[in-house]
């Protein structure tokens, strides 16, 4: 690109080729990594298992249509669980599969990067997530025409369960680049989001370390957003895994170099 | 350059050509610097304990091809890794292009096109997709990357694969792409590690020509354990082994240098020369007799029909011994069938200064072990 091209070269050095901008790098690689889930089965597989699994939990698990409640609280319970299951398997190729294969050390030696290559595929990968959630919105327009809805915390709740469905994703990425083996990297994503996950239904048990313990679980912070009250500390919670999970993978990713 | 061009402008002055003196030097110092595109100083890659490169040091001038020799685990893959930034040295420098591999990787990725051993390729992709993908990194704007790919297309001989998936496309092909991926944005340098290995002769002919057409305009860094590649496309020959660098040259100049050559003589296994009376020689009194008309010699059995005896002795030194060897068959009373006398070729050598050396280390870590 013509702004890092623009650096004055060593004076014996050849002209510069093309650095592409940080922008143009992060979103080919997204749109490729993206891509790739529709090009294998996996994409499918994982949004036709999500879908189904959510029909499964919102009318037979928590009686969606017997309750009769429009607020929707059964199905954000559903997807949220879900979220936590399918991420791993979304996020689990990113990295492992990759450095398995070698297309890693191809994507690494262009002129990109660590934190583009970190950043696209965790956009990839998340909008994957995005997409399986998206279509789970069936349910709340179905609903808005058997009755009145209250969209606030319906919208509320979606992005709680974006962002929660974001964090796991970042998480397992964060596990995917530091195997090779992309069925470990679902595994321990899978166990550990798990214990993250049912933090605060052991509380009781804790006592008075119990708000501190809280504090870390997805679930208090989800529970809050889709009460429809979006608070700051919520979100940034939510943003905070994020970060410290791709700075985890930068690292990770970095000492390649070293080892 | 900087440091020295005062000093050449001192002297240009002296001989009166100031003006003249000032600009050649400096233009003489530029054509220097540059011509150096890549460039290894005591390079030193430690995992673990073992040192896969030590202490490597070699220039590659602009234009060379270079063919980048060694046995498996020399540190040839270790190396090239390290000047396209993959990883970095534990000791030591490397430029590329003249850029640092360590302070401006990204500098030094943009000028080079790599294609990394087995180069692995997205197998879900399309051909012409994945060289868009590469085109989109390597930003060249979407108004050239038809032209580009058209390109690279024909210089690797894509054509009839670019409708396919690439993990539909036998292992040659694959290996195509991976080269047009590695020359989609025309670059100056390019490392390819070996570009040949697990391909047929065909394929891998074939893709020997495309790299020869590419080195034309191009400096080409090229690693292989094929010696009849190198022979076929390098100019300038690297043997690497354990790390370090035991030879530096053109192949011929290799094969001439290590001063060794060998004969071979076939003496005929079931009759004996007409008159002599004697019964036929066994192959191991071949073997010993033809050993010793030369001192220092190494003689080993070739194999052959159940007609003859075929040996090859191996001898140091420029002196033709083929009279000795048809006297000892004249005196011994055998049917001589072939002798011929000719220099090592870059197997041999090759084989003599990696495997003589590995033999040698062996030798000698006994020997302190002893100690």
């Amino acid at each position: 690109m013509s702004e890092t091209a623009a650096v004055s070269a060593p004076a014996t050095a050849i002209p510069r080729g093309n650095v592409g901008t940080m922008f143009n790098n992060t979103w080919a690689i997204a749109k490729r990594e993206f891509a790739s889930y529709f090009s294998s089965a996996l994409g499918y597989i994982v949004i036709g298992m999500f879908l189904l699994l959510v029909g499964v939990l919102v009318f037979f698990v928590f009686n969606f249509l017997e309750r009769n409640e429009a607020t929707l609280q059964s199905l954000f319970e559903g997807v949220a669980w879900l979220s936590w299951a399918i991420s791993p398997a979304i996020a689990m190729r990113t990295f492992a599969e990759e450095s398995r294969t070698g297309t890693l050390e191809m994507l690494i030696t262009q002129p990109v990067r660590d934190w583009e290559v970190i950043l696209g595929k965790y956009l990839g990968a998340t909008g994957l997530f995005a997409v399986a959630l998206g279509l789970t919105f069936v349910y709340p327009l179905a609903i808005s025409k058997m009755g009145d809805l209250d969209w606030g915390p319906v919208l509320g709740g979606y992005l709680g369960l974006f962002l929660g469905g974001a964090a796991y994703v970042s998480f397992g990425v964060m596990v995917s680049s530091y195997t090779k083996d992309q069925i470990t990297a679902f595994f321990v994503a899978f166990v550990v989001g798990l214990l993250f996950f049912i933090l605060n239904y052991i509380t009781p048990a804790l006592g008075s370390a119990a708000p501190i313990v809280v504090y870390f679980s997805p679930r208090y912070h989800f529970d809050n957003i889709a009460r429809g009250v979006i608070d700051l500390r919520n979100v940034m919670y939510f943003l905070s895994v994020i970060s410290v999970c791709l700075l985890a993978t930068a690292r990770s990713l970095d000492s390649r170099r070293w080892s | 350059m900087r440091v020295t061009a005062p000093t050449a402008v001192v002297i240009g002055a002296t001989r009166g050509g100031d003006d003249n003196g000032t600009s050649m030097t400096q233009a003489n110092g530029e054509a220097m610097s540059t011509d150096v595109m890549i460039e290894a100083r005591d390079l030193t890659k430690i995992y673990g304990t073992q040192r896969a490169v030590d202490r490597l040091n070699f220039e590659i001038r602009r234009g060379e091809v270079v063919g980048f020799l060694g046995p498996n685990g020399a540190g040839k893959s270790t190396t090239m890794k390290i000047l396209t930034c993959f990883i970095s040295p534990t000791e030591g420098t490397a430029k590329v292009g003249g850029y640092d591999v360590f302070n401006d990787p990204l500098a030094v990725r943009s000028v080079l096109g790599y294609l990394p051993q087995r180069a692995a390729l997205y197998p879900e992709m399309g051909v012409i997709e994945y060289l868009e993908f590469a085109a989109d990194l390597r930003a060249i704007p979407k108004s050239e990357q038809r032209d580009r790919i058209k390109k690279v297309v024909k210089i690797c001989g894509l054509e009839e694969a670019l409708r396919k998936e690439i993990g539909q496309l036998s292992y040659g092909y694959r290996q195509r792409v991976g080269l047009a991926q590695a020359l989609i944005h025309d670059p100056p340098i390019l490392i390819l590690d070996e570009p040949t290995a697990d391909l047929d002769p065909n394929e891998s002919a074939e893709v020997i020509e495309y790299i020869k057409e590419i080195g034309k305009t191009r400096t080409v860094m090229l690693s292989t354990h094929d010696l009849s590649e190198v022979k076929a496309s390098c100019a300038r020959v690297l043997i690497v082994n354990r790390g370090k660098i035991v030879a530096d040259g053109a192949p011929d100049d290799l094969a001439a240098k290590s001063g060794s050559v060998r004969y071979v003589v076939a003496i005929d296994e079931k009759a004996s020369a007409k008159g002599s009376g004697k019964a036929p020689a066994s192959a191991d009194e071949v073997l010993e007799a033809l050993r010793s008309v030369v001192k220092d010699s190494t003689a080993k059995e070739l194999p052959s029909d159940d007609r003859s005896h075929v040996v090859e002795v191996t001898a140091k030194g420029g002196d033709d011994h083929r009279r000795e060897f048809f006297q000892l068959a004249v005196d011994k009373g055998w049917t001589l069938l072939e002798l011929r006398r000719e220099a090592l070729q870059l197997e041999e050598v090759f084989r003599q200064l990696t495997v003589g050396a590995d033999a040698k280390a062996a030798e000698t870590s006994k020997s302190t072990a002893k100690e």
